[in-house]
């Protein structure tokens, strides 16, 4: 009898774990709620989203995240631009054209990528790339949008490879033996066949791999230059939503306008990821079907 | 050999279209397209390594027993990172007691008990968006929930539940893989022989999952450790050259050393920051290495 309480006990401890990852989510939306709207009741909302100046210690203190947004833009795009291209074909290279042996070490190689730290990639960011940025290009500094792009580039890679190489691995054997039947090279086989089956998957891949670049920190804040201004060039030293809290949430004073105006960028960088999670998880179960 | 010789003879357009020809062969355009391919993987790969090069060549000179071992001194431009070190250690330590529990409990859950119902997809949907709520949003949200409102401070606890939360996903996809790669039969037989369902997953699902449920927690303790956006308003502090007594204590660690020192401080000796980034690259990069052996092992088993 008292065998049956206990495993009565457990079943219902396992429900509950069973779904605490929705609790979180909610968690985590209604604190940002909670904090982000304050900010409402004294600032316009429509100034917060549409204004273009960040002052936020300035009298009056003003709370325009355009520019901020086009920092996180100009970044990621860059980013997406050098890692999209370069992960699709290492994907490519991995599961299609390696040797078994030669796979296992890119994938280790890869694997190891994601796992460096992103405060370690700001940090190498800025004693390599930043110093080279700034003397090929003559500029006044190398923390600059391009710079960023670049470093945040390695981070989404492993994504988009991870990703990408499980698209290929699940089409199944027939379409490749069937195009390779009719004469096809193996190379066309993977162009004209290939990757159009693993069209939704490189979608996916690509998503999940801009979410990852939109949601990056640390090295954005070491290597991107700070400054809160509209940017007109790759050339331009940028600030991103994230980098903005992280840099000055530290200052704050607990419940003023600014304390509150940063938990309002977290309300626009969770509902940006959000979607972009909710799009690649589309893309994926496309892909099952 | 018949080609050779059209060439000589045939006026210029023939011999455009003829080499066109050739190089739109389609098995050099392969050649080439491999290449290609092979290109983009090594400079992926490359960078990877000349990164580790550069940390291990340039950090190594500094690595000491003093610098392991001593408190930091002069403006942390000299001495030690021994606080940082401990400090990580601590906070991963608690990060996994949170972590295990839930995330291993929530895969058997997915796993064993939910059906096809609105509330698992719900609940892997969530699973998913954890993933990839950014880093510092967890951090906005540990500020909000664990330091604020619970009233933690920067502690220790608030940094660890923080951190605990956010490499959930991890482990329950890594966890729910393993359970699933345990046979069905494996259960049924267990079943039959009259063991109630939470005996089987006791004494016979869980032992065949553990090599990969164990993948998962390593990859965990792997991604805490090196996460420095979520610990920046929960636990870390900038310079504290004590150890911490209690879970309610704010600590130094080694991720947000790295940031302070490579960024904060002005005309610091570089050996100084390099040898920080190894110690922590070294951490992160032999768990990681870890799981990966753990899991190339038990894949071949199966």
């Amino acid at each position: 009898m008292r065998k049956k309480i206990t495993e009565f006990i457990i079943e219902k401890i396992i429900i509950l774990c069973g779904v605490i990852s929705i609790v979180f989510v909610a968690l985590i939306f209604f604190f940002l709620l909670k904090e982000g709207l304050s900010l409402f009741t004294t600032y316009p909302a429509g100034k917060f989203i549409l204004g273009s100046h960040w002052y936020p210690v300035s009298e009056p203190p003003k709370f325009g995240i355009i520019s901020l947004i086009a920092g996180s833009l100009w970044v990621t795009l860059g980013a997406i631009i050098i890692s999209v291209p370069i992960g699709i074909a290492s994907a490519i290279y991995i599961s299609e054209i390696a040797p078994r042996k030669v796979r296992d070490i890119l994938k280790s190689g890869i694997e190891m990528l994601a796992a460096i730290p992103s405060v370690v990639i700001g940090f190498v960011g800025i004693t390599t790339l930043v110093p080279l940025v700034k003397n090929v290009f003559g500029l006044p500094t190398g923390l600059t949008a391009l710079s960023g792009s670049v470093m945040l580039a390695f981070m989404a890679v492993p994504t988009i490879v991870s990703i990408a190489e499980d698209a290929f691995y699940s089409i199944p054997k027939r379409y490749k033996e069937a195009a390779l039947a009719l004469g096809a090279t193996h190379w066309q086989t993977i162009w004209r066949v290939l990757i159009r089956a693993a069209f939704p998957g490189i979608v996916a891949a690509s998503m999940l791999g801009i979410g990852r670049v939109i949601g990056e920190t640390m090295a954005v804040m070491m290597i991107t230059g700070n400054m809160a201004r509209i940017p007109h060039s790759f050339f331009d030293p940028v600030r991103t939503l994230t980098a903005t809290i992280a840099a000055e949430m530290g200052e704050t004073v607990r419940g003023s306008d600014h304390y509150f105006a940063l938990f309002a960028i977290g309300i626009v960088l969770f509902i940006i990821t959000f979607l972009i999670n909710l799009i690649a998880d589309i893309y994926i179960n496309k892909e099952l079907k | 050999m018949n080609e050779t010789l059209d060439t000589s003879t045939t006026p210029p357009a023939a011999v455009k279209e003829t080499l066109l020809k050739q190089i739109l062969n389609p098995r050099i355009v392969q050649k080439g397209a491999f290449f290609l391919l092979l290109l983009a993987t090594l400079l992926v790969i490359v960078p990877v390594g000349m990164i580790v090069v550069i940390i291990v060549a340039k950090g190594a000179p500094a690595i000491s027993w003093e610098f392991l071992s001593a408190m930091p001194s002069r403006g942390m431009r000299a001495g030690g990172i021994f606080p940082a070190i401990i400090g990580s250690i601590y906070l991963v330590g608690a990060t996994i007691v949170f972590a295990i529990p839930v995330g291993v409990f929530s895969a058997i859950y997915l796993v064993e008990y939910a059906g096809n119902t609105l509330l698992t997809r719900m609940v892997k949907l969530a699973i998913i968006n954890l993933a990839g709520v950014p880093s510092i949003v967890y951090g906005l949200f540990g500020l909000g929930l664990f330091v604020i409102f619970l009233g933690f401070g920067p502690s220790i606890l608030a940094g660890a539940l923080t951190l605990a939360i956010m490499i959930l996903p991890i482990i329950i996809t890594t966890s729910k893989e393993a359970l699933d790669a345990v046979p069905k039969s494996f259960r049924e037989a267990s079943l039959a022989l009259g063991a109630s369902k939470w005996q089987t997953i006791r004494h016979v699902v869980l032992p065949n999952a553990l090599p990969g449920i164990l993948t998962g927690i390593i990859l965990g303790i792997s991604r805490a450790a090196g996460e420095t956006a979520p610990i920046l308003f929960t636990v870390a502090a900038f310079y504290l050259p004590r150890l911490p007594t209690s879970v309610f204590d704010q600590v130094m660690v080694l991720p947000y050393h790295l940031f302070v020192v490579s960024t904060q401080i002005p005309n610091i000796e570089q050996s100084y920051t390099y040898g920080t980034a190894l110690v922590l690259v070294g951490m992160v990069l032999v768990t990681n290495l870890a799981a990966i052996l753990l899991r190339s092992k038990y894949r071949k088993k199966l």
